[in-house]
């Protein structure tokens, strides 16, 4: 010891030390541990460890009839829960060769749409949080609450609905549900002026985000980074452009690229996104054709033997299930590809050279959400 | 005794925690008593803990609708020597139970346990054909106050609040093992 | 490219691969051996570039373990399934594709979780989702837990 205390500052070598940002850590989104080996405040690598949220699903799903099954994929990515629910829809349907009515692609397309836009506003209001603007939290949550609002009348529930069903949706819109919608936008479209004064014009937080987090195009898709982290780098790879599905085909809307790579452009995306999907969900409310909310469907499903994929643009990125069927009412083997657990992986890659105070902005930046990860 | 605007008869299957609070103490300690319980239930004040669904209402109780903070639950403390209740709202895994037993032991008394939904009160939804699920975060700690729900809805979890409230408000500091908080005994 | 064409490259690097009929997309079981070789000349081919792989998922066929590779490529426009399949149920190893797209890191982890395979030459080749000590790959079939899995 006294030979430390005798050497010149510059002699004492810096020695890496690690930190363990736990499960229960407030900015982490979840029950996510990060080990990052640090050296002053740069941080040299970090190892995510998974795990602590893992419920066993796909083995779950093996047991579960499709219908059943439905309720359990609402739990893996809670913020997009209609999303998943329409990829098992969409699959068994294609499996089976059922064409659903007008009517019913109509209703999932513009629920899908105010899923993405609520999931958005919660990400934008931990984003402002974790940066320190506990404001951000405040209005998000409060804008959100009227699409809350919009499902409850409709699907007798706020949150984790399982509306959809294979062959259709479970019970008909409301009488309200146009007005409400209505008046949601025209009230959001006033309210997300403020979100741009308060948070993306905001000088410190440009400086905390912009050059902090740089991946590039190359690396995106190695990794499989998809959905707006991807299309932040560039990569056109949205699932509603190149392999539409339900009513995507026939609406106008633009995909949201940018190409500066960093956290401030992968924010840009989702504010972007957020009104692209108003401007989606305008086109489909006044037009919904009438008919049956579902088509006429068997009591057991049963998928023929085979194998079968099924893409969806969940609100994250990339929903993809793989189901092998053997001919029986339960799957075989359920396989869900998750958006989160590939952007995980970038993590490292991206923070090599950071300070420990972007990690948190990066992984606002990447919108992890934790369950999705470990199903 | 009571909570202010709530009518007794609207807890009528309380009743026993009602006949509990005969004491039999001097009108000194039970004026103490009031104040020292009075002060307790108004400020309980959570830690950041929230693994899966639940958590997002959690949030949305604390935001600006259903405002929790008007009950108390001002502030969330990071870290657990400075929380009075740790509200589990998710599923708890055979890999995090641990650290949920070493949070809880971390917490310095008087400390209260909130098991907020399905999956906490007994495992939910992953009941069955899950490898990997505690069946009930009552495995793990003792716990308080159950709230059910997948996910319960905001006004559910102010209500279990309150509960949780009509509990501590019937402690004693003369006689701590008549407590019915289940982390004293 | 459409399927006959990349049938016809991929069966000309290599010979011994079988398709699988009536797939959605064009489904080849490849032999273990040649794996890493077909995969680099998958993506570093011009007229092929596999260059996203968007899925890499473990099965349990009853008899043989199996791994699927689902690849797409982003300037063509692109898909093929690959499989390589083992009998072996003690020791299953194929090697590893991780070199060539950074994303099958995380997914061979997870398919060594679930289901014991191992894969050559990964760089860190542990469990994922589960702890170290726990015994036995759960989304194996014979995967037996008196406890908690019912069996109808």
């Amino acid at each position: 010891m006294k030979e430390i205390i005798n050497l010149p500052v510059s002699k004492i070598e810096e020695e890496e030390y690690h930190i363990n940002m736990g499960p229960q850590h407030p900015s982490t989104h979840g029950v996510l541990r990060l080990v990052v080996s640090l050296q002053g405040e740069m941080v040299k690598s970090l190892k995510p460890h998974c795990g602590y949220i893992h419920r066993g699903i796909e083995k779950m799903c093996e047991k579960d009839t499709y219908p059943q099954l439905i309720h359990l994929t609402d739990r893996i990515d809670y913020l997009s829960a209609h999303i998943n629910n329409h990829a098992v829809c969409l699959l068994v349907e294609k499996a089976l060769e059922i064409e659903v009515p007008e009517r019913v692609k109509y209703i999932r397309t513009i629920m899908d749409e105010l899923a993405r836009i609520q999931s958005h506003q919660l990400w934008w209001s931990s984003f402002g949080m974790d940066l320190g603007g506990l404001t951000c939290f405040f209005y998000g949550l409060r804008d959100r609450e009227m699409i809350l609002d919009i499902w409850e009348e409709t699907t007798g529930s706020r949150f984790l609905q399982s509306y959809n069903c294979p062959g259709g949706v479970m019970q008909d819109l409301h009488p309200n549900f146009q007005k409400r919608v209505h008046a949601f936008i025209k009230t959001f479209k006033k309210k997300i002026k403020d979100y741009d004064r308060i948070l993306s014009g905001n000088v410190i937080f440009e400086q905390r985000s912009q050059g902090v987090g740089m991946l590039s195009k190359e690396d995106a898709i190695s990794y499989g980074v998809t959905g707006p982290s991807g299309r932040g780098s560039g990569w056109s790879c949205d699932i509603r452009k190149n392999e539409p599905y339900s009513m995507y085909g026939q609406v106008q809307f633009n995909e949201v690229l940018r190409y500066g790579c960093d956290t401030y452009s992968r924010y840009m995306v989702r504010m972007q996104e957020m009104h692209e999907s108003m401007n989606i969900i305008e086109q489909l409310i006044d037009n919904i054709p009438a008919g049956d909310y579902s088509a006429k469907m068997k009591a057991v499903i049963k998928l023929p033997a085979g194998e079968y994929y099924q893409k969806v643009e969940s609100a994250r990125g990339e929903l993809g299930l793989y189901v092998v069927s053997d001919g029986n009412k339960t799957p075989y083997r359920m396989k869900f590809r998750t958006p989160s657990f590939s952007n995980l992986s970038v993590l490292d890659h991206i923070s090599r050279g950071m300070k420990i105070a972007d990690l948190v902005a990066i992984g606002a930046s990447l919108d992890l959400v934790i369950p999705d990860i470990d199903r | 005794m009571g909570i202010k605007n709530i009518k007794e008869k609207d807890f009528q299957d309380n009743e026993t925690l009602e006949l509990f609070r005969k004491t039999g103490s001097g009108i000194l300690m039970t004026t103490i008593d009031a104040v020292i319980d009075w002060g307790r239930s108004n400020s309980v004040w959570p830690l950041t803990f929230a693994t899966s669904c639940c958590g997002i209402e959690m949030m949305a109780t604390g935001a600006s609708r259903h405002d929790f903070a008007r009950f108390g639950i001002e502030v969330y403390r990071a870290s657990p020597r400075q929380a009075d209740v740790i509200v589990v709202a998710g599923t708890i895994v055979n890999k995090m139970a641990p650290v949920l037993k070493r949070l809880y032991d971390q917490m310095s008394e008087p400390r209260y346990v909130i098991a907020m939904g399905a999956c906490a009160v007994s495992g939910g939804p992953f009941y069955y054909n899950s490898y990997h699920v505690v069946r009930g975060v009552d495995q793990v700690i003792p716990v308080d106050v159950y709230i059910p729900g997948c996910p319960p809805r905001p006004e559910a979890l102010l209500y279990g609040v309150m509960q949780l409230q009509r509990k501590i408000k019937l402690e004693t500091i003369t006689r701590p093992e008549e407590s019915m908080i289940m982390g004293r005994k | 490219m459409d399927n006959e064409t990349l049938k016809a490259r991929i069966l000309s690097i290599v010979p011994d691969a079988q398709t699988e009929e009536n797939k959605q997309y064009l489904t080849l079981v490849v032999p273990a051996a040649e794996l890493h070789n077909l995969a680099e000349k998958l993506k570093n081919t011009q007229e092929l570039s596999f260059d996203f792989l968007f899925c890499l998922s473990g099965v349990d066929y009853g008899k043989q373990l199996a791994v699927v590779y689902h690849l797409n490529s982003t300037t063509h426009k692109h898909a093929v399934v690959l499989k390589v399949k083992t009998d072996d149920r003690v020791n299953p190893a194929f090697d590893t594709v991780c070199d060539i797209w950074r994303t099958a890191d995380f997914h061979e982890r997870e398919t060594y979780d679930m289901f014991g395979i191992r894969f050559n030459n990964h760089p860190d080749l542990r469990r994922i989702f589960l702890d170290e000590e726990w015994k036995g790959y759960p989304l194996r079939k014979d995967y037996v837990d008196e406890v908690n899995i019912v069996e109808f």
